[in-house]
């Protein structure tokens, strides 16, 4: 108790310090914020160019993020909100919390991006990943006639879990529950989460798991393994774009403004990929770190306008259910 | 029985249940209060209702079934290596979940040591997917802790009872029916409802094991609720049912618990005659070692290698899960100590039910609910700490009052009579007969808190900002940053540490003691 004390004074005693400073806090997901994320870098690369004190606040996941946002409603001690995706992007303009961008930027997305409240800082392309001398499956219908086991995220708690059932439905639309009653058999089992479904695939429990085209780059960057690969759907592959706004109600309008703008430039750009394994919305100047060339690139992105997205959602969810629970 | 005079006053202990039914209840109304509209319980609600209490009702008969032959024979017998057997028993009970399931499934998988070994001799690999996974996984987490409470009934029956057994040549089925089945039919009911309570609540564990959406549990649909949906009114609605579920459990085992103990004996070393058969106890040993260590020891061998080069943020918020887990003990006794002395002077129904429903609360209603309320006054942020030793303490009190209880009641039945005719009374009763006499179940019921503390999550993803986080945490993000193998070795230092402060703490209030 005595250690939490003198960590809370430690705490306090800081903030006070750097009180003289504006302060813009910024609400992200929790992995953004953990050492091993771009937040560290963020928070110095910011703070050298715009003479203010960035917190970044850690909330789970982008769900459990937006969750935060509307518990806390209009006055949120959030001026930024970054690590919603575009599934979430409809449930998060109906609140009204969010303000429109200034923000101007050549965006290297696969796809249009014109939203005027929402500025994307990465995205990716949901992919199965494999080990790369195994046999990958050409599309949804090879692997579900096929005896490739699978390990999947549960849609109603992950959010690449519902970019599978997505990616399925923007694939084969009112052929998607034949196409789950197909993969029934293939499935191993369904986790809460990310980290579940790949520390099981890392310890050989299936073939495949559900992730991204990018998560090969992680092996083969940080590990120096090129035994991970992604497999490539002729069908297409849904993308997540991850997305970032300023609160309407910010008391820091124009350093917000800033941040937004900071987030699209080189300096936050070049951290993304080596850190959150996921494209930059934004090809900084010197490339992409050397590893990514050897990603698979797939022949189609798949996305859902997000009103549509959000309107799938639901009937997704119950057929996927009802395909599974047979 | 209240009417007798007693040697302390229920009251302190009737108020530490007053605030922890206000912390477990006042969260709860402050989820329902903010929310737009109430919630619904719909179709398919009803589905996770069905399988929630299945896999509870199955994981609960079948921990605490497998628990009576292995305490009988760990009650029973001495040999070596017995001492930290009985310690490792709380290990299941500390990993975090992610962690246990990995360690299980690298056992029990699809790809997994028996199915291995099974597929050498050309057999096929065995299916864990399904009811039986989830309660095989649920067995797992709570044979150990079943095993241990009932040992504790084992070792509470006086020696001089078997003393006299033995006199009368009492042995086996005869022995069971006269000392062992009365203590049993004191000490299971209890046991039963805290197992059901802990299995009732699982999510991700229920899920993965379960094989998909079929596993899907209450607690899956209030997460669902709380992020996805927003729907604050289903989320109370759900975490209602679950809390009227284990409040009914808690008071079916409480109308069977009211049975008169064991009259009291003079705390002499227990010594058995009655040895029963050496090869059916040394099975149920083995089995259940067995079936504990395995997944236990692919945590180590898979933590080993990260362990050697963890990165310092991993030490650092080692420290922090230490401190935490030190108050959230501290806290844990402060309430428990007097609600045991509460529900040992005749105040059994409200103390003992509230105890249990910090087990039924889901935390994520607790963690929200106290985001809510707490948030006008202070930075949530900035109390996550203090919040999470708060919120571990609840969540570990049923486990200390299923501790604690029965040497209160022992203690107070004993010796309040020779106290009240030395006019002693109150705090001088407390602090020179209770606390004394209860001195290896406080260490028992600390261990078990500090260890679980250590290892829960808890409410600290719901509050923590970048600059501290606890083990746990640590260990989640480091497996979100695709970081398996430190991840792993983050696993393995909460193991030691989490058994290491609970053998400390356990053999500390045993010291000189034989049990």
């Amino acid at each position: 108790m005595k250690h939490l004390l003198i960590a809370a004074g430690l705490l306090s005693a800081t903030a006070a310090f750097a009180a003289d400073k504006p302060q813009l806090t910024v609400y992200t997901y929790d992995s953004f914020v953990s050492d091993w994320g771009p937040g560290p870098q963020v928070e110095t690369a910011f703070e050298e160019v715009c003479d203010c004190k960035l917190n970044l606040v850690g909330i789970e996941d982008g769900a459990a993020l937006l969750s935060r946002i509307r518990l806390e409603g209009e006055n949120t001690d959030a001026d930024v909100v970054l690590g919603l995706d575009n599934n979430l992007i409809t449930s998060a303009k109906e609140t009204g919390l969010f303000a429109p961008h200034s923000v101007i930027a050549e965006y290297n997305l696969p796809i249009e991006w014109s939203d005027e409240v929402f500025v994307p800082f990465d995205w990716g392309y949901f992919a199965f990943v494999l080990n790369a001398d195994a046999v990958a499956p050409a599309n949804f219908r090879e692997l579900a006639d096929s005896d490739t086991k699978i390990i999947i995220q549960d849609p109603r708690s992950s959010t690449p879990g519902l970019g599978l059932l997505l990616w399925v439905k923007a694939a084969y639309g009112e052929e998607a529950s034949e196409i789950w009653a197909g993969l029934a058999d293939n499935i191993v089992t369904v986790t809460k989460g990310w980290s579940e479904a790949y520390g099981l695939f890392l310890e050989g429990e299936a073939d495949m798991v559900l992730s991204y085209t990018t998560s090969p780059a992680y092996h083969l960057i940080a590990e120096e393994d090129d035994s991970k690969a992604a497999a490539s759907f002729d069908e297409g592959h849904y993308m997540q774009v991850e997305v970032a706004a300023k609160l309407a109600n910010t008391d820091q309008s124009e350093l917000a403004d800033q941040f937004l703008q900071f987030m699209v430039s080189d300096k936050f750009q070049q951290i993304i990929p080596t850190t959150n394994w996921m494209f930059p919305a934004v090809t900084p100047a010197n490339g992409l770190p050397k590893g990514f060339e050897t990603l698979i690139v797939p022949q189609k992105a798949l996305l859902f306008e997000p009103d549509q997205a959000a309107t799938e959602r639901e009937q997704a969810i119950s057929e996927w259910l009802s395909a599974l629970s047979q | 029985m209240a009417e007798r005079a007693q040697p302390i006053s229920p009251l302190p202990g009737v108020g530490a249940a007053t605030l922890v039914a206000a912390l477990v209840l006042g969260t709860l109304a402050a989820v329902a209060l903010r929310a737009d509209s109430g919630g619904m319980f719909a179709f398919s609600d009803w589905a996770a209702l069905r399988f929630t209490l299945t896999q509870a009702v199955l994981s609960s008969v079948i921990s605490a079934g497998l628990a009576i032959p292995t305490a009988r024979a760990l009650a029973r017998r001495r040999f070596f290596g017995r001492q930290v057997l009985i310690a490792l028993l709380g290990a299941p009970f500390v990993l975090p979940v992610i962690v246990a399931i990995l360690g299980i499934l690298q056992v029990f998988g699809r790809a997994g040591w028996i199915s291995e070994a099974l597929g050498f001799f050309g057999l096929p690999a065995i299916r864990v997917y399904g009811l039986h996974g989830v309660v095989l996984a649920h067995v797992f987490f709570n044979l150990p802790l079943a095993t241990r409470l009932l040992l504790q009934g084992w070792q509470e029956i006086p020696a001089e009872q078997f003393r006299l057994a033995a006199q009368l040549n009492c042995k086996g089925m005869a022995m069971f029916r006269l000392l062992e089945w009365p203590m049993l039919k004191r000490v299971l009911p209890s046991v039963l409802a805290v197992v059901f309570a802990i299995c009732l609540t699982s999510f991700a564990v229920a899920l993965t094991l379960g094989g998909g959406p079929r596993a899907t549990t209450i607690e899956l649909a209030i997460y669902q609720a709380f992020t996805y949906d927003f729907n604050l009114g289903r989320a109370a609605l759900l975490s209602t049912v679950q809390l009227a579920l284990t409040a009914a459990a808690a008071l079916v085992a409480l109308r069977f618990t009211r049975k008169e103990g064991f009259r009291t004996g003079l705390d002499r070393a227990i010594r058995r005659w009655d040895g029963g058969s050496p090869a059916i106890d040394t099975f149920w040993i083995s089995a259940t070692a067995a079936f504990l260590l395995l997944p236990l020891s692919s945590v180590v061998i898979s933590g080993v290698v990260g362990l050697l080069e963890l990165p310092t943020q991993v030490f650092k918020a080692a420290v922090i899960s230490v401190a935490v887990a030190v108050a959230s003990t501290s806290i844990l006794l402060f309430l428990a100590l007097p609600m045991a002395a509460a529900v040992a002077v005749g105040r059994h129904s409200f103390v003992e039910l509230i105890g249990i429903l910090g087990l039924a609360a889901s935390p994520l209603v607790i963690g929200t609910g106290l985001f809510i309320l707490i948030r006008p006054f202070v930075n949530p942020t900035a109390v996550a700490l203090p919040v999470t030793a708060l919120v571990n303490a609840v969540m570990a009190l049923p486990f200390a009052l299923r501790i604690l209880v029965p040497a209160a009641q022992e203690t107070v039945t004993r010796y309040s009579r020779l106290a009240l005719s030395l006019d002693m009374k109150g705090h001088v009763f407390f602090a020179s007969v209770l606390l004394p006499r209860m001195r290896a179940q406080i260490g028992f019921a600390a261990g078990l808190a500090m260890a679980l503390s250590m290892g829960d999550l808890g409410v600290i993803a719901l509050f923590a900002d970048a600059q501290v986080a606890t083990l746990p945490l640590q260990i989640y993000r480091l497996m979100g940053a695709y970081q398996i193998q430190a991840a792993a070795g983050g696993a393995l230092l909460l193991l030691m540490l989490s058994m290491g402060s609970f053998w400390v703490l356990d053999r500390g209030g045993r010291w000189h003691v034989e049990t």
